[in-house]
């Protein structure tokens, strides 16, 4: 096997255009699914009458589904709502359609298991509800958090490979063109493109674990 | 357990609900826009066309430059120009066989020239031009392989590997009912497949196998054409005018010579090829 | 879309049943592994703390796609030919069982070292502790998290599709390049998916919130 060839600086380069595209993706993907997997979560915890049982209908039958199909539905369906998407466009929304929802699951957990008592003792200092929960009981819940959210952060990086089906041009799908111009350069493609993500995750792993060990020592 | 059951009945009914609801809309629409993308084209003079990404001599990611090469690039830019003069701008949209058929009916694309044969069941859902090259189905087998022509797959065990959305999968299903096809997603993971021992053969178009063929010494094409395969442009369904705009271009093109040409340009020298056969 | 349905029932049927398949394996196998792992995690001897963290970091930092387009398109250059059902099925199997571990490990230290001190006190060895004393009340404490890796088995068995592998998606994508009817077969694709995954996950709820 051509080792040497298959990591000629063209095709490295080739590579590294994909994983640009992977790593910005993510970022923007990261950014917005918390956003609105933070408020989806408040809401459906908060019980507000009808809005939160929607929310959390749709949260419930968006995070039952596979990611595929999320990314069908958006690349496939939005234009015939008269929504022209691009596959960068298309999988950034599908991304934080799906990561959102499973984050606001997260986020929901993660407030319900705030102790009761915390709610209460704010309340009766005369915070109001909203208050209490963003000042008392959130800033709890996300520290207990971090390391599921960092996670799902990390199942997001990993899940834009799954993009390469609508042709975003991706670290996985620059790998495919690499390799079928010449497929001999199949096993180094594999080999290089794996390495790539696991820095690149691991790397994102590595951050959530000094995440938790500062609030672990602030804390104390 | 029973408060779980009560949220499960209640989901399924809203989905069903809302299921229905969706279906009733379906596709009725699309009559009414009759000829949008036609003028949308005339007014920008730019097309947005529908190409391959991962076919040899038809559309092709070229790594060096980071840009689309092939026949049916040259092509389009070619019919662009023809029909805009210097102002035509033809934009490139990368699809694979699976994606095709629906970004053109999503509206992302104006039109395809992305190695679309025309079929009778297509037809009932785009619009075809007429036909800008003539292909027909083949085979791609190691060289050792004992396979040589589409009888030889007529036989239990026999797995070919072909494209996912491509005529060749249906006619592999009709030549050779006895042999197992699997399907995936482009021509380099169906070839990679081949080449992987996943299959014994390859089926598509002869001109997308003799440009795999070109690149691999180890494979070979075997057996001649069995299926008669045209190409032609696909425009959404209700867009009569603009296939004929790019009928009446493709027409000029091949009285100024331009077609010719870029038959030659890429086609010239491939084994196991005739031009002759391929022409309009 | 009725007629989609019953014009391709047993398409359908046949990559559901496919889907069922290749999860329940995947997660008997998964358990199997990840649980292995993570009683290797959590032992005192450092080399096999060292082998279960690399095994675990490799494989939750590695996209299931990538792991499975290796097995089945570079493994078999080397190794043995395999099908892309057997190939998805590994990399699936494989890709949980790294979560599935430290989900149990997290479990395991959950019970604490005075249950084990303890056992071991009354002259248990430490697999008999492991197996007797500490498991049981580990898997008690992770199944609604084991249950929710569960789901993301099933939802990530759609890379079947991508080597061929006969599963819900892969046969939605072949009746969809059919048919032409894009979004209505992937919504058939798609309640396919829900029947399986729920129920199990509303179970999951209801098991937390108890």
């Amino acid at each position: 096997m051509d080792f040497g060839q298959a990591y000629s600086w063209i095709n490295i380069q080739f590579l590294l255009r994909g994983l640009w595209v992977t790593i910005y993706v993510s970022i923007i993907s990261i950014l917005l699914s918390f956003i609105i997997g933070l408020i989806l979560g408040t809401i459906r915890y908060t019980r507000v009458p009808i809005l939160s049982k929607i929310v959390g209908f749709v949260v419930d039958i968006i995070r039952n589904l596979p990611l595929l199909l999320i990314i069908f539905f958006t690349y496939f369906g939005l234009p015939a709502m008269g929504l022209q998407v691009n596959p960068v466009v298309a999988s950034i929304i599908a991304l934080v359609v799906f990561e959102s929802c499973m984050i606001a699951e997260i986020i929901r957990a993660g407030i319900a298991s705030v102790p009761v008592g915390q709610m209460e003792g704010a309340r009766s200092n005369g915070m109001t509800y909203i208050q209490a929960l963003f000042y008392v009981v959130m800033p709890q819940a996300l520290k207990k958090m971090i390391p599921t959210l960092l996670s799902q952060f990390v199942s997001l990086v990993k899940d834009t490979s799954l993009a390469t089906i609508i042709i975003l041009p991706e670290l996985l799908y620059h790998a495919q063109i690499v390799y079928s111009q010449d497929t001999n350069y199949m096993i180094p493609m594999y080999l290089i493109i794996a390495v790539m993500y696991f820095i690149v995750c691991f790397c994102l792993s590595m951050f959530a674990n000094y995440l938790q060990k500062r609030f672990d020592t602030k804390t104390n | 357990m029973r408060k779980i059951w009560k949220k499960i009945i209640l989901v399924s009914m809203l989905l069903i609900a809302a299921v229905s609801l969706s279906a009733c809309e379906s596709y009725g629409n699309e009559l009414q826009n009759k000829n949008a993308v036609y003028k949308k084209v005339n007014a920008s003079k730019t097309i947005i066309w529908g190409v391959r990404n991962d076919t040899r001599l038809f559309g092709l990611m070229d790594i060096k430059e980071n840009k689309l090469v092939g026949f049916d690039i040259d092509l389009a830019k070619a019919i662009t120009k023809q029909m805009f003069g210097k102002d035509g701008k033809a934009v490139l949209f990368q699809t694979s066989s699976k994606t095709k058929i629906p970004v053109l009916k999503n509206g992302n694309v104006d039109a395809l020239m992305a190695t679309v044969t025309v079929t009778p069941e297509r037809a009932k859902v785009v619009d075809f031009s007429t036909p800008y090259f003539n292909a027909g189905q083949s085979l791609l087998v190691p060289k050792n392989s004992k396979i040589k022509n589409v009888k030889d797959l007529n036989k239990p065990g026999i797995v070919v590997v072909a494209v996912k959305g491509t005529t060749a999968v249906a006619n592999i299903r009709k030549f050779a009912p006895k042999a197992r096809v699997l399907e995936y997603d482009d021509y380099g993971q169906a070839f990679t497949a081949l080449k992987a021992g996943q299959g014994q053969a390859m089926s598509t178009d002869n001109g997308i196998l003799a440009g795999i063929a070109s690149e691999n010494k180890g494979f070979h094409v075997v057996g001649g054409t069995f299926t008669h395969e045209p190409y032609a442009v696909a425009v959404n369904k209700g867009e009569d005018k603009l296939a004929k705009q790019i009928d009446k271009a493709l027409k000029e093109l091949e009285e100024n010579g331009t077609y010719d040409r870029l038959m030659h340009k890429w086609f010239d020298g491939i084994p196991g090829f005739s031009i002759k056969e391929a022409e309009r | 879309m009725w007629s989609l349905l019953t014009d391709n029932w047993q398409t359908f049927l046949i990559g559901f049943w496919n889907t069922v398949c290749c999860s329940i394996l995947a997660l008997i196998f998964s358990l199997i592994i990840g649980s292995g792992f993570a009683i290797l995690e959590t032992n005192p001897n450092k080399f096999w703390r060292t082998i279960a963290k690399i095994y675990i970091e490799i494989f939750r930092n590695i996209p299931l796609l990538v792991i499975a387009m290796i097995f089945y398109l570079v493994i078999p250059q080397f190794w043995f030919k395999m099908n892309g059902f057997t190939a998805g099925t590994i990399g699936l199997t494989l890709y949980t069982s790294a979560f599935i571990a430290e989900t149990v490990r997290s479990g395991i230290e959950s019970v604490g070292d005075g249950q084990m001190e303890g056992a071991r006190s009354n002259g248990m060895t430490y697999w008999q502790a492991m197996r007797y004393v500490i498991l049981p009340q580990a898997f008690k404490i992770v199944i609604p998290p084991l249950g929710n890796q569960f789901v993301n088995l099933i939802k990530n068995s759609s890379v079947l599709a991508f080597v061929a592998g006969f599963d819900l998606m892969y046969q939605g994508d072949v009746i969809a390049s059919s048919t032409f009817q894009t979004i209505p077969t992937y919504i058939i694709v798609g309640l396919f998916y829900l029947i399986l995954t729920l129920p199990l996950s509303y179970y999951m709820q209801h098991l937390e919130n108890k």
